[in-house]
């Protein structure tokens, strides 16, 4: 599956990495070579089944829906690059 | 004070519980080679005071009767645990300066237990890396060199770090992760013990994360019984982690020197590839003959679809990436770069905190998860390791273990891999089998090449059978009688 430019502006913007133009050909080079090799899967007969989403076979755990943290908003906003009055800062979202 | 520092941890917990010296003599010999191993690039951060104050209390402890399991052990931890208080960047820019506000769990039990803490330790990027060349922080440069030669090697990744401190004597163990072989490898290229617990046996709070179906913490450490100390320690169940299992935890120390007599051991025919060194094939041949005189039965099997793990691994591994790391946005920690807009600061903002590895992962994740490719890719993916995972389960109903070589190579020189990601994802496929079926394993020093250079064998258990894999890691370890260390040179 050879991925062009317009594949990788596509994806790279939906990632939310700004990627420049003149990157674009290179990555779209180097990340067809990855999907090449990545394609021998289709050599494998998967037929019936069924997708391994999980390394182990366990049920997610219930718990009490209770609070067990919180209340140290200093806490949490200490590694924000803004903030004001307890608040984080950022850009305008609505415009 | 080398003497102190050349110790296995077992020898030095002894050391301290018969008195013959304080954990602050022991801590200190460690800040000292700690702070003279700079051309290593093993330690990012080093804590010499944290590391002096914590073994003043536990001297404390020990002087009062309450010394824990690893009282007074100065350890080294992989910067991808969070430590509160101590800065946390998982070698990426995008972290900065993050300072952690809590303790990950792993850690947290090594500090209950009495351990020590020397700094924080290199590694890939986000651990995404066999090299160690993916780090913000630059490559941890391998103690380990070739006869004759000055050239730098790579100590394997993305444990790069843990594993250098160890070879190194630089202190008694580290914590690390593997999630497709980051433990292992870097283990085997070191001449260093790793081992990666089954899925769930370490609980995943409070490690950064990168495929969360696949990241688990296990140590690297000087000897076998050296790695189940620390593993006993590390392990235990956390409601914080939904993934983390609900067992008892083994007394794992009490399984190395056991007898391996009667064990049946298997011997994957897929795992010999096309290209590997004979040295590896030899010491794979050794390492079966070492058994075999242990009382082991030798049992040829089969897992036909071990070529299509790595490439199943690289769907699986940068799609769960391309998720966890979403989070990395600019708003509430790590790097921010403004942009005119919302969209535009958090693509400047990822550009500019992520390294190309990484990025190349997170566009590979998005790309397989995109509408119109999730199903022929990502759910491809997730049909073919189940059938990984049949492989081993049809396997385990015949052996109790398997033997295989840890890695298709010895420690490479730093750059020879780094322009083709391919080449560079080809040094884990004996390792990453192991993680898409959640299965424990276990590097061994084994012996070395014709260049004198670390080699290893891997061990592969049943889930939660971490214990046979201690009493067969020890049986090889005892038969190898690797004593060698890198000569120093830093």
């Amino acid at each position: 599956m050879a991925i062009d430019a317009a594949t990788v502006r596509k994806v790279a913007r939906l990632a939310r990495i700004a990627e420049p133009e003149e990157k674009l050909e290179a990555l779209a080079r180097e990340l067809t070579g990855i999907m090449t090799w990545i394609e021998q899967l289709n050599e494998v007969d998967t037929d019936g089944v069924e997708p391994m989403t999980s390394a182990v076979a366990a049920t997610l755990p219930m718990r009490e829906d209770v609070v067990t943290d919180g209340g140290d908003p200093q806490k949490v906003l200490s590694n924000a690059p803004k903030t004001v009055d307890g608040f984080y800062v950022v850009p305008k979202v609505v415009e | 004070m080398s003497a102190l520092t050349s110790l296995t941890l077992k020898a030095a917990l002894d050391g301290l519980a018969d008195k013959s010296f304080s954990s602050e003599e022991l801590t200190a010999a460690h800040v000292e080679a700690v702070a003279a191993a700079k051309p290593l690039n093993a330690f990012i951060l080093e804590t010499p005071e944290k590391a002096i104050e914590m073994a003043k209390a536990s001297d404390a402890r020990r002087a009062r009767g309450e010394a824990g399991a690893l009282d007074g052990a100065p350890l080294g931890v992989k910067d991808l645990f969070c430590t509160e208080g101590v800065r946390s960047t998982a070698c990426s820019n995008i972290l900065g300066n993050f300072v952690p506000t809590y303790e990950s769990t792993v850690t947290a039990n090594l500090w209950r237990d009495g351990a020590v803490m020397l700094g924080k330790l290199n590694l890939d990027e986000f651990a995404m890396g066999s090299s160690n060349e993916t780090s913000a922080f630059g490559p941890v440069v391998n103690p380990w060199r070739s006869e004759g030669s000055n050239s730098t090697l790579t100590p394997g990744g993305s444990s790069g770090g843990s594993a250098a401190a160890v070879a190194a004597d630089l202190c008694l163990g580290a914590t690390a992760t593997d999630t497709g072989g980051s433990i292992r490898q870097p283990a085997a290229f070191t001449g260093t013990v790793g081992i990666k617990p089954t899925y769930g046996r370490c609980s995943r709070w409070g490690v950064v994360a990168f495929a969360s179906s696949l990241d688990q913490a296990g140590p690297i450490a000087k000897t076998v019984e050296d790695a189940a100390i620390l593993l006993k320690s590390m392990s235990g169940h956390d409601a914080k982690d939904s993934t983390s299992l609900d067992v008892e935890v083994p007394d794992f120390p009490s399984f190395v020197g056991k007898s391996v007599k009667g064990l049946r051991i298997g011997i994957p025919k897929e795992y010999r590839v096309d290209g590997m060194p004979p040295e590896i094939e030899k010491l794979w041949e050794q390492g079966i003959a070492w058994l075999k005189e242990a009382g082991c039965e030798i049992v040829e099997v089969s897992l036909p679809h071990t070529k299509y793990a790595l490439p199943a691994y690289y769907i699986v591994a940068p799609a769960e990436a391309s998720s966890n790391l979403a989070r990395y946005d600019g708003m509430r920690y790590g790097l921010r770069k403004d942009g005119a807009n919302l969209t535009e600061t958090y693509e400047n903002t990822r550009a500019a905190g992520f390294g190309a590895e990484v990025k190349r992962r997170i566009l590979i994740g998005t790309y397989v998860l995109s509408a119109g490719y999730y199903d022929a890719y990502y759910v491809k993916a997730l049909k073919v390791r189940r059938r990984i995972a049949d492989d081993f389960d049809q396997a385990f109903q015949k052996v109790d273990a398997l033997l295989t070589p840890t890695a298709p190579s010895a420690a490479f020189e730093l750059g020879a891999n780094s322009d083709d990601p391919v080449a560079m994802y080809l040094n884990d496929i004996f390792t990453v089998t192991v993680n898409l079926a959640g299965l424990p394993g276990m590097s061994i020093p084994a012996g070395v090449d014709a260049n004198g250079l670390p080699l290893g064998l891997q061990l592969i258990g049943k889930a939660l059978d971490e214990g046979t894999l201690f009493s067969l890691g020890g049986a090889i370890e005892k038969a190898a009688e690797f004593k060698t260390k890198p000569a120093k040179w830093w």
